[in-house]
């Protein structure tokens, strides 16, 4: 089906290059214009990928972005189990994403975890017109007399309380203080801050430096007693169980992981943290801005990993053995030489149903480069992705490790973009989200949700590329695909019409 | 090593093996300053009790695990009925990514809908350039015919005035002055998904009957002999909207469907994505207000929409999501002496099929106690059902349900002797809800997909009804409306107590005396 592997580097660069301009076509002047600087197909040996990022949506072109609220509570902070995160503002917000994130973690929920909790202040005109901070102090009167467990209160601010001028930050700090010190985190993150998620996840990570962090005694020791292999894993959310499925392989090699940040974290770990060694950085667009907060002022270093397919996981847990001594070094190729024999199993089951297949990703900050090595492990080939919310740093990291030439880059796509791309391109899978997934399966593409993991997961880690390798399989070559064109009607369907133009 | 190429393992099996489980004892022991095991069973303990009960309904500013959402999603359930029409959301663009998932993870279908992407200088200086640039981009990609404006809890705070708004994008060249878009304030911090449903329909009917925002003349309006039809907010409307106009078909009723969204939500998977299908087309829309009559299923969505056709001379006519034989029948009936038309024989035969089934299946009912949260239309619908089946609906609670709902599902327990011991409860979400399940346990739940977490607390099994569905597949596209789908809910609700008894009788040599191969 594919065409691009009868193809050479170049008639993709030009076809890729026509598409682009076709599609721009359908915009106003201005918006054409404004468009066109977010497209572009990728050159080998350049620095970055050519496009511009982090600039706000145009209005009305269905952009897939989400907003800074759920930046910070749907992402950094919602996964914190211990802490009842308030999603205060009307309900809606709250109630969309409500458990949607599946950030697995173990606890009893309602009495000492809250994750899959919704806690609203459910605004009503009222709130609107006179304020919400006594509604929300009581509402901490009432957690803290209903959920006497949690270990701590964030508010997680939604549009309006930044437009009437409420002050959370007064409410916290009285309700704090009345409540023994009692860690409350106000939280900026109202959604029309910014231009995606992404300015909420740098207010969610400024947030805990400025109510957690600053906020410690310094003189309290540690609860634990540290050795040289403390460890932080920083920037995974625990997805279908992402972070346990990477915890193990760094305690296999013989670190110890002191905090997960932030999936099945706790407040305590986020405390324990500028105690660790090392920081391991997984999601580097969510959370670099805390791990480059700790290196300066705890002097911890941090290093970005990958492990997502075993070419990647080898090489990250190699990387992060290099900042410790031999015992690690050691324990990091007794890891990679006891998973080789599944990794080996695992490639010679599905490489051969899937080698040669292409994919297009489009996803949030971190996978649309991520997931590129597992592919390729699988004898796949990425042939176009973009991200949501990626900044300049995302795209360089891109361009100079992961995409190949000619690759389509297309950054906050649109939905007219991305119908169009994947109509032309024709790749053998797209993965995206939820409000993707069923267009491109109604044109009989095979779709796998690269946020959710379709419900599946972990995808991380030698565990995790098991799960992976088979999910893929199935999307690809379901006997559902088979049976999309009706038989009795003599055209084929429009995807492969527009190929024979 | 538990993972096998051969059996790849998934998330509910991997973790379970020693070295997950070791692995997460230690983390918890070691990293997370856990609370002592003995004070979270002490706590579980207490939150099961009338005390804890009367505090919980004691609060008065916290909401915890509300059965409502906010009404831009009612606006867009709305839009995209109507033939070609995207919804345009004018505010924060992050609510659109919201309401988007939502609904596709419900029908697993895709929506298709557009935000004006305000952010923080529009905050200040209004979001008027969004609406101008919002509407131009949207006419000229997607080519909809109509494009109906709500707006989010943003672009309320800030007071962006939308029949002005559009006005100018209209005299900046943004659409065609003629073009069609009907608007409707939505705001997030009054009422509920269905206040926006209520809300985005007048605006629609506004537009067509009432002039275009000013810009042509009112309609006038010629009486014919077709009804218009209401479905409201409704999980089910594929199904529900189709079983209706297979019942209005067999009866030979004219009908206008207002906001059709039973084939863009249902479209198939044949190569191609059809953003548009279906859909109350405009000419219909505009036509309506010639009806004789107006039905709507669901009162509570229409408080405003029906008065105002009410307004226009329309016979109106409510109903409360009427389900089963007695609400069938007064629906039937209702229909038949507004339009004049017979009940066909075929559908007496249905009928006489619900009690037959209903009368064979009903000592497996007669006397369960039910516990029901959800719109309060479907609350009302569902819980006369039971009622009609001989079954009690203890329980009965709707967050977004207010006093005058309240009376009036107190009248309906009033009025059969199986609902003298049910009481109502307006205004309240599923943590009051889990309360009542520990201090006045009834034998089921019926709910949507949030009660899983009720089940697992309470033991009480779910009985899954509702909106949203998120964990089980198609149940969307099968009517609970009509005789017919009186039937499902039957049948949804046996196979629970049927599963229930079996996994109560299921082990060997103990209690699989009773596990009957025959019920």
């Amino acid at each position: 089906m594919s065409l691009a592997e009868k193809q050479s580097v170049a008639e993709i660069k030009a076809r890729n290059k026509e598409l682009i301009a076709e599609v721009l076509k359908v915009y106003p002047e201005k918006t054409a214009k404004r468009r066109a600087k977010h497209l572009n197909v990728h050159e080998s040996g350049k620095s970055d990928c050519g496009v511009k990022s982090n600039i706000k949506s145009i209005p009305g072109v269905m952009t897939i972005r989400g907003c800074a609220y759920a930046g910070s509570k749907g992402v950094v902070w919602g996964p914190i189990k211990d802490m009842i995160h308030i999603s205060h503002g009307p309900v809606g917000c709250g109630q969309y994403s409500w458990a949607a994130r599946r950030n697995y973690y173990i606890g009893t929920t309602g009495i000492d975890t809250f994750v899959t909790m919704q806690f609203t202040s459910d605004f009503q005109e009222k709130d609107i017109v006179f304020g919400g901070d006594k509604k929300l102090a009581k509402i901490m009167d009432e957690i803290q007399e209903l959920f006497p467990l949690n270990n701590g209160i964030t508010v997680q601010s939604e549009c309006p309380i930044g437009l009437i001028g409420d002050d959370i930050e007064a409410v916290s700090k009285s309700k704090s203080k009345e409540y023994d010190g009692k860690t409350i985190v106000p939280v900026r993150c109202e959604g029309f801050r910014g231009v995606s998620q992404s300015l909420g996840h740098h207010i969610a990570n400024d947030a805990i430096r400025d109510w957690v962090f600053d906020k410690m005694d310094p003189a309290k020791p540690a609860p634990f007693e540290a050795t040289p292999y403390d460890v932080a894993i920083i920037g995974d959310y625990n997805i279908g169980g992402d972070a346990w499925s990477s915890r193990i392989l760094l305690e296999e090699m013989g670190l110890r992981v002191i905090a997960q940040w932030s999936g099945d974290g706790s407040l305590a770990e986020l405390e324990n943290t500028p105690k660790a060694k090392l920081n391991v950085l997984h999601c580097y667009r969510s959370m670099n801005y805390i791990s480059r907060h700790m290196e300066e002022k705890f002097g911890i270093p941090w290093c970005e990993y990958n492990f997502f397919g075993p070419s990647k996981i080898a090489e990250s847990l190699r990387k992060i053995a290099g900042y410790f001594d031999d015992k690690i070094k050691e324990g990091a190729e007794r890891v990679i030489a006891k998973y080789q024999p599944l990794m080996d199993a695992v490639i010679a089951k599905y490489r051969p149903r899937l080698e040669g297949k292409t994919v297009m990703l489009y996803v949030g900050g971190l996978r649309p480069r991520h997931v590129i090595g597992a592919y390729e492990d699988l004898g796949m080939e990425v042939v176009g992705t973009g991200y949501e919310f990626a900044h300049n740093d995302d795209y360089q990291r891109t361009a100079q490790h992961y995409v190949k030439d000619g690759t389509i880059i297309y950054d906050d796509v649109t939905g007219y973009e991305f119908e169009k791309f994947v109509e032309k391109i024709q790749p053998d899978l797209v993965g995206s989200g939820i409000k993707e997934k069923y267009v491109f399966q109604k044109m009989g593409v095979p779709f796998r949700q690269m946020h959710s993991w379709d419900y599946s997961g972990p995808y991380h880690g030698y565990d995790g590329f098991a799960i992976f390798a088979r999910d893929m399989d199935m999307a690809i070559n379901s006997p559902v695909w088979k049976m999309t064109n009706t038989p009795w009607k003599k055209s084929p369907s429009k995807p492969t019409l527009l190929a024979a133009e | 090593m538990p993972q096998n190429a051969d059996n790849v393992l998934d998330h509910f099996e991997l973790f379970r093996g020693p070295e997950y489980q070791q692995m997460l004892a230690n983390k918890k022991r070691m990293f997370e300053n856990p609370r002592d095991p003995a004070e979270v069973e002490r706590i579980r303990e207490w939150a099961k009790t009338p005390e804890y009960q009367e505090k919980n309904f004691a609060r008065e500013a916290l909401t915890v695990n509300p059965a409502k959402a906010c009404q831009p999603l009612g606006a867009v359930f709305v839009a995209v009925g109507f033939e070609s029409t995207i919804p345009f959301v004018h505010g924060s663009q992050g609510c659109v990514a919201y309401y988007r998932s939502h609904f596709s993870r419900h029908f697993k279908e895709p929506t298709s809908c557009v935000s004006s992407s305000m952010t923080e200088d529009a905050a200040v200086f209004g979001g008027l350039n969004n609406m101008i640039d919002g509407l131009a981009n949207t006419y000229n990609m997607y080519k909809p015919k109509m494009i109906a404006v709500s707006t989010t809890c943003m672009a309320e705070v800030i007071g962006d005035d939308l029949n002005a708004f559009i006005k100018t994008a209209k005299e900046k060249g943004s659409v065609p002055a003629e073009y069609d878009v009907p608007f409707a304030h939505t705001p997030a911090f009054v009422g509920s998904h269905i206040t926006g449903y209520d809300n985005a329909m007048k605006g629609v009917l506004e537009h067509f009957w009432d002039g275009k925002a000013g810009t042509t003349d009112k309609l006038v309006r010629e009486p014919n002999e077709k009804i218009n039809f209401l479905g409201g907010f409704d999980g089910y409307t594929v199904g529900n909207l189709r079983e209706i106009k297979r019942i209005f078909n067999l009866m030979g009723v004219e009908y206008t469907i207002l906001g059709d969204n039973s084939d863009v939500w249902d479209t198939p998977t044949d190569g191609e994505f059809r953003m548009y299908d279906g859909g109350t087309t405009l000419e219909e829309a505009a036509a309506a207000v010639h009806a004789k009559a107006t039905i709507s299923m669901q009162e509570y969505c229409t408080e405003k929409t029906l008065p105002f056709i009410k307004g226009h001379g329309h016979e109106v006519v409510a109903f409360n999501h009427p389900v089963g034989v007695a609400a069938t029948d007064k629906f039937l009936m209702e229909v038949s002496r507004i339009t004049g038309k017979e009940i066909p024989e075929e559908l007496a035969k249905e009928r006489g099929r619900l009690v037959d089934a209903i009368a064979d299946s009903s000592a497996h009912i007669h006397g369960k106690k039910f516990a029901i949260y959800g719109d309060p239309d479907l609350c009302y619908g569902l819980a006369a059902f039971l009622l009609e089946l001989g079954a009690e609906p203890t329980t009965v609670l709707a967050t977004n349900g207010g006093p005058k709902w309240a009376q009036k599902m107190q009248a309906l327990f009033d009025s059969s002797p199986f609902g003298q011991n049910c009481k109502v409860y307006p205004n309240r979400d599923l943590w009051h809800m889990r309360s009542l399940l520990f201090t006045e346990p009834v034998d089921f739940l019926i709910g949507n997909t949030y009660g899983k977490y009720l089940e697992r607390d309470t033991g009480t099994p779910l009985i899954r009804i509702g909106f949203p569905i998120f964990d089980r597949h198609h149940h969307h596209r099968r009517p609970v409306w009509g005789y017919q789908g009186g039937m499902n809910v039957l049948i949804t609700i046996l196979d629970k107590i049927f599963d229930t008894i079996d996994a109560n009788t299921i082990v060997p040599a103990k209690t699989d005396y009773s596990f009957d191969i025959i019920r």
